[in-house]
């Protein structure tokens, strides 16, 4: 188990409970924060689950695939910080991340 | 009789995004989803993929957790099957006899397996892929498996073809046309994923024709051909299409015959009823405004986006492009807009490489591409399909040069 804390797009911030092995995209979800379409089910096929990620954790983070770097292209919203939540895997190395959910593009 | 202010008919994407939209929009009234299936909404497209090969469980394809549909106040009425529509009582009538008042009713009942017609097509260890319970029944009868038929080489069977050869099972994909993917794909787009399941061992037959299942005691042993050839068989998968599950609308006198029709609010014919997703009948400006069902998650989702904003009072039609993926072994295939009806093809990049693009015109205006392992290629491709923008075929065919410098000015 890993904390996650999320800030909604309305500026709230939650504190979650992950799952080792899940990912923030599906933690987000089960942890009852309705904003991300997530559609694809978190196959990076989409960009529906953008979220901007803490710089502090940047270096624990996985590195980010072609596929994924591409698909941010897409969105309007994208930072130097976006990330696709469904390509993090909770681990507890992790622990406390902080991400904000990007604007619905 | 319960009664409801929006009954949801189908716990699919498309009804779970009807309900979780309306709440999202504040909507204060009573919302029933009603479910033939006794699960919870989930995500279909794992279940001939993720779910299929074991990889993702049960609990990691629910649209969301059991506590959410809870605590937004959204009834689940599951395990029911919807047999009447009385449009001028609001009422619904299930199975068992029971009825249920609406204000709203969305209806986003998706549809049936197409079960083959031919003799021994309701056989044990013949499936379909369209429910949790299909793929649960097949995974329990795999281990006693060694040769499975798939009959349909569009998406669902390509998937299931693709896992089943990491089972280790002998796999023939048999296609009634002469290529796979036929309805849905330009020739190169079939030629290479014809070309990549039979280098991972998968019997490809095309222009296949079935006569029969053969059975004993009831249960499938193998596949009959048109020359009389018996293909050995434990398992059979059936991907054939869908019938759309709208027969209680129609019955109702709603307009549509494959599917019901809907104008661009995603209304029916018939008063305070809406459809979407898979079995809604709709005119698609990506298909020249011709009247198309799509089945697809991008559908249904953004069907339910309109209705959810429609009953709110936002009247928005439904425009959105045509999006849709599939994975197979390591490929990644992402499509945007509508091939059906291009006039020309434009191939970009070399599928010997097992990256590349193919781009699809029609008089000139780029209106779809199918992507394998070209991501890129997706993200910076919609917006020509969105402006239908005319591109010289040339400068598209040079994987070179990025989509996103040949956009429109």
């Amino acid at each position: 188990m890993a904390k996650l804390l999320v800030t909604t797009r309305e500026g709230e911030e939650k504190e979650l409970e992950a799952t080792s092995g899940y990912n923030v995209m599906e933690a987000i979800r089960d942890g009852g924060v309705d904003e991300l379409l997530a559609l694809c089910g978190g196959c990076c096929s989409c960009a529906t689950c953008h979220v901007y990620v803490d710089p502090a954790f940047a270096d624990l983070l996985p590195a980010m695939s072609e596929d994924e770097n591409d698909l941010l292209d897409s969105s309007e919203h994208r930072q130097d910080n976006s990330r696709l939540s469904c390509q993090i895997v909770i681990t507890e190395d992790i622990d406390g991340l902080r991400v904000t959910i990007a604007p619905e593009d | 009789m319960s009664n409801y202010d929006v009954v949801i008919v189908g716990g699919g994407h498309g009804g779970a995004q009807a309900a979780i939209g309306l709440r999202q929009e504040k909507f204060e009234g009573t919302i029933a989803i009603v479910g033939d299936e006794p699960e919870l909404p989930y995500e279909r497209p794992p279940l001939s993929k993720e779910y299929f090969s074991g990889e993702k469980t049960f609990e990691r394809i629910l649209v969301r957790p059991e506590k959410f549909w809870e605590e937004r106040e959204i009834t689940m009425l599951l395990g029911q099957r919807v047999t009447a529509v009385d449009p001028s009582a609001h009422q619904l009538t299930l199975a068992d006899g029971t009825t249920i008042g609406y204000g709203k009713l969305i209806w986003a009942a998706g549809g049936d397996p197409r079960p083959l017609s031919c003799e021994g097509f309701d056989l044990a260890g013949v499936h379909s892929v369209r429910t949790r319970a299909h793929v649960d029944q097949m995974m329990r009868e795999l281990d006693g498996v060694e040769q499975v038929v798939v009959i349909g080489g569009g998406y669902i069977g390509l998937e299931a073809a693709a896992v089943l050869t990491k089972f280790d099972k002998k796999v023939t994909l048999l296609e009634a046309l002469p290529r796979v993917l036929a309805r849905v794909a330009g020739e190169p787009l079939s030629r290479f994923y014809e070309a990549e399941h039979r280098a991972h061992g998968v019997d490809v037959r095309l222009g296949a024709a079935v006569t029969a299942l053969e059975g004993e005691n009831g249960k499938v042993t193998g596949v009959r051909l048109v020359d009389g050839s018996i293909l050995p068989a434990q398992m059979v998968i059936v991907g054939i299409g869908i019938i759309p599950a709208v027969a209680p609308l129609l019955e109702a006198g709603a307009k549509g015959a494959n599917g019901v029709e809907v104008d661009t609010l995603c209304r029916t014919s018939l008063p305070d009823v809406y459809a979407i997703g898979d079995c809604a009948l709709h005119a698609n400006r990506y298909a020249e405004g011709a009247e198309i069902r799509l089945e697809s998650v991008q559908n249904a989702n953004d069907q339910a986006k309109v209705v959810a904003r429609g009953i709110m009072g936002t009247e928005e039609a439904y425009d959105a492009v045509p999006w849709f993926w599939s994975n197979q072994y390591d490929l990644r295939l992402q499509t945007v807009g509508l091939s059906a009806g291009f006039d020309q093809v434009v191939l970009r990049g070399d599928p010997a490489t097992r990256a590349f693009t193919v781009v699809y015109l029609r008089k000139g205006s780029v209106i779809a591409l199918d992507c394998v392992n070209t991501v890129k290629d997706y993200v910076q491709g919609k917006a020509l399909v969105v402006a239908g923008a005319q591109v010289d075929p040339a400068l598209l065919a040079d994987a070179s040069v990025p989509l996103k410098e040949l956009r429109p000015a």
